[in-house]
């Protein structure tokens, strides 16, 4: 696995951990059918903080992060998200997926719609922003995200990397308090995961929190402030990133490492 | 210096190609005599096609056309050379009765109102078909279209159609009063009881005394008066239109978590796929009356159109199921993910991707049902192959087979073939993929 090639080092000024609670997850327990999946998880994010969940694959952290906007069910324990709690009541769901971004393996961009309208989609559509200004935040995003000029494109005619970072600004736009990406680089060529990590590192830099799911763990040494090793669905070892490469306590961590280092 | 090394001290200029691979030339031999075996295939299939039309087009092209009975055409036939009756085709009886193939016994001096209805339904079909192309404005025209159609076919009173429409104003009204009280899903079922109720009990009450106060209204037309391709595209377009939503519907209910909504689609799906259209034609027409209660008469027409629609909309159901089932997971994920409610992602991100990958199966069903409307004439109503019927019975054009039957024919052919190169047409316009 190839470290981070940055050209550049990492503001870490605006990067501080807060005491306030973004994610409170306790004794969570999911099940597919008969299949354990999740095993007693206890988390808690702060704000600020930059987590990259790592393990091998199968052990549960996609659905792990899936079920902070629940996209999956859980069956046992509690979730809180930014003081509301995820249940079947479908008012809070929409509410916390409202205030939760969220960037998939496979980009998921809307294909019939332009790069824009995937943008002003939900910001007008659920947030009820007028046309107009949430079209100038999508453009702000796509500045920052350094594709204005595709803005009238369909998502078909883009690269990999670019509807990757689309995609990472359609959630943006929503103005989100929580990023989740579930392997954003997984399914790019190398030059392209470069210019998805840069966008991530970025938002990092401005303080956004955020749970990765990811193997590039260049990415965690530079960005993270926690890293998360998971396997058979348990958190089975976590800690800073300088400890946690260097000086791996678990005997699966430590095989974990020795294979993809 | 090894033999593999090689540098090109400079480069090509482009040439034009060869002249016997471009031009009519070039295509002729690339397509039609590319190797001996293919010759001989092109050079058979000209000749096949040249037998076929050399028998088809003499007898298309029969000096005929004012001929009024069959004996004349015969005898026109045989002035001119022919071999009696069967060496030309006797349009006469097209000339003769073509108007009674469009309209039916519908009343001559009101065909205005058919044409008019028709010409209409073109102009507020035009915002759906060609959206961005025709002024948006024209869609309010679409969305009072429905009501006016059968006014203008139909006649009668203008409160008939002013009433039903009341009831849609009526169930929108009271969904934007309580939905803040009662909550969106007690609205959404109010929205469907008070339509209902204006229309079973209320609004009969409601027409008699408008039209008895202040009585506006055109001659009314009978039903068993309609016939010929007037009642076929009638009966079509109302169960194309219909049956899209209501397709839309069933599937989406056949795809529901909610166990009863779900099991009372797979039901009805089924149910009517498994059944003859023929059959639930019967039962429109004699075993509804059944079960009706004496005294109430419900239209023939309005029968057929119920059932044509149902038919329909079950086929629909399984065409959109198809476009459900192909688009993948990730879509779903993505607009929860952004948090739009089951209805607006359904909407705005489901809905349109689904229909359109069903194109080509939404457009064949709508064509098979546009066809199936000929069905009708075995219950008695007089589409154009039950007035074909008639007319071969006349002792005029008694032994007239092909010519009534290719002009129906012909007819449906081009209605048909309209829908499909339009289905194409949408399919371009709405390729945003860019394979």
């Amino acid at each position: 696995m190839s470290d981070l090639a940055l050209d550049r080092t990492v503001d870490r000024s605006h990067m501080s951990v807060s005491d306030k609670v973004a994610i409170e997850i306790s004794g969570m327990n999911k099940w597919y059918g008969a299949f354990h999946v999740l095993r007693d998880i206890n988390l808690t994010v702060y704000e600020g903080e930059r987590i990259v969940i790592c393990g091998p694959s199968g052990s549960g952290k996609s659905t792990l992060i899936r079920c902070i906007n629940r996209l999956e069910e859980h069956q046992e324990g509690s979730i809180v998200v930014d003081g509301t709690e995820l249940s079947s009541d479908l008012k809070n769901v929409d509410k916390v997926r409202s205030e939760v971004g969220m960037v998939f393996q496979h980009f998921n961009l809307f294909p019939h719609l332009t790069v824009l309208e995937n943008l002003t989609l939900a910001p007008i559509w659920v947030r009820k922003t007028p046309r107009k200004e949430a079209e100038e935040t999508a453009m702000h995003y796509l500045e920052k995200v350094k594709i204005p000029e595709q803005a009238l494109k369909f998502p078909g005619q883009l690269s990999g990397g670019q509807q990757q970072r689309v995609a990472i600004a359609r959630s943006l736009c929503m103005k989100p308090r929580i990023m989740l990406f579930d392997e954003p680089t997984s399914a790019l060529d190398p030059e392209m995961i470069k210019e998805v990590l840069e966008t991530m590192i970025e938002l990092a830099e401005e303080g956004m929190t955020m749970l990765c799911v990811t193997h590039e763990m260049g990415f965690a040494k530079e960005v993270a402030n926690r890293v998360i090793f998971m396997d058979a669905g348990q958190i089975v070892e976590q800690n800073e990133p300088n400890e946690f490469f260097d000086n791996p306590q678990s005997e699966r961590t430590q095989l974990f490492l020795s294979q993809i280092l | 210096m090894s033999d593999l090394s090689f540098v090109r001290s400079e480069m090509l200029e482009e040439k034009a190609p060869p002249p016997s691979s471009v031009g009519v030339v070039g295509w002729a031999r690339e397509n039609l005599f590319d190797g001996w075996f293919n010759s001989i295939l092109t050079v058979a299939s000209l000749g096949a096609i040249f037998f076929v039309l050399s028998a088809i087009l003499p007898w298309v092209f029969s000096p005929t056309w004012n001929g009024t009975s069959l004996n004349e055409c015969r005898d026109i036939l045989a002035s001119a050379g022919g071999e009696g009756g069967h060496g030309g085709a006797c349009w006469g009886v097209i000339r003769e009765r073509w108007i009674q193939l469009i309209f039916g016994f519908y009343p001559a001096e009101l065909y205005w109102r058919p044409i008019l209805a028709f010409i209409l339904l073109g102009v507020s079909l035009s915002p759906i078909l060609f959206a961005g192309s025709v002024p948006g404005k024209l869609i309010w025209l679409s969305a009072v279209y429905p009501f006016v159609f059968p006014w203008l076919l139909w006649g009668g009173t203008i409160w008939a159609p002013f009433g039903a429409l009341l009831g849609f104003v009526f169930g929108y009204g009271a969904y934007r009063l309580l939905a803040p009280v009662i909550g969106g899903l007690g609205a959404l079922i109010a929205a469907i009881v008070v339509p209902i109720i204006w229309w079973l009990v209320l609004m009969g009450g409601f027409v008699s005394f408008m039209d008895a106060n202040l009585g506006i209204g055109i001659e009314a037309v009978e039903s068993r008066k309609f016939g010929g391709f007037m009642l076929s595209i009638t009966i079509g377009v109302v169960a194309i239109a219909c049956s899209l939503p209501l397709g839309v519907i069933l599937a989406l209910g056949r795809q529901s978590d909610l166990l009863i909504v779900k099991s009372l689609s797979v039901g009805f799906i089924e149910f009517i796929r498994g059944v003859p259209l023929i059959t639930l034609l019967f039962v429109a027409s004699t075993l509804l009356n059944i079960f009706l209660p004496p005294g109430t008469s419900f239209d023939i027409i309005l029968r057929v159109l119920i059932m044509v629609t149902l038919f329909a909309s079950a086929y629909m159901a399984e065409v959109v199921r198809g476009g459900l089932a192909a688009l993948p997971k990730g879509q779903y994920e993505a607009a929860d993910a952004l948090g739009l409610d089951y209805w607006k992602s359904q909407r705005l991100i489901i809905m349109p991707q689904a229909l359109k990958i069903s194109i080509p199966g939404i457009v064949s069903t709508f064509i098979g049902v546009f066809k199936d409307t000929t069905l009708v004439s075995i219950i008695g109503l007089l589409d154009p192959l039950g007035l074909s019927q008639g007319i071969r019975a006349n002792a005029e054009w008694n032994g007239i087979v092909w010519e009534i039957y290719g002009f129906i024919a012909f007819m449906f052919f081009i209605f048909c073939f309209s829908m499909s190169r339009y289905s194409m047409y949408l399919e371009r316009r709405l390729r945003t993929d860019h394979r």
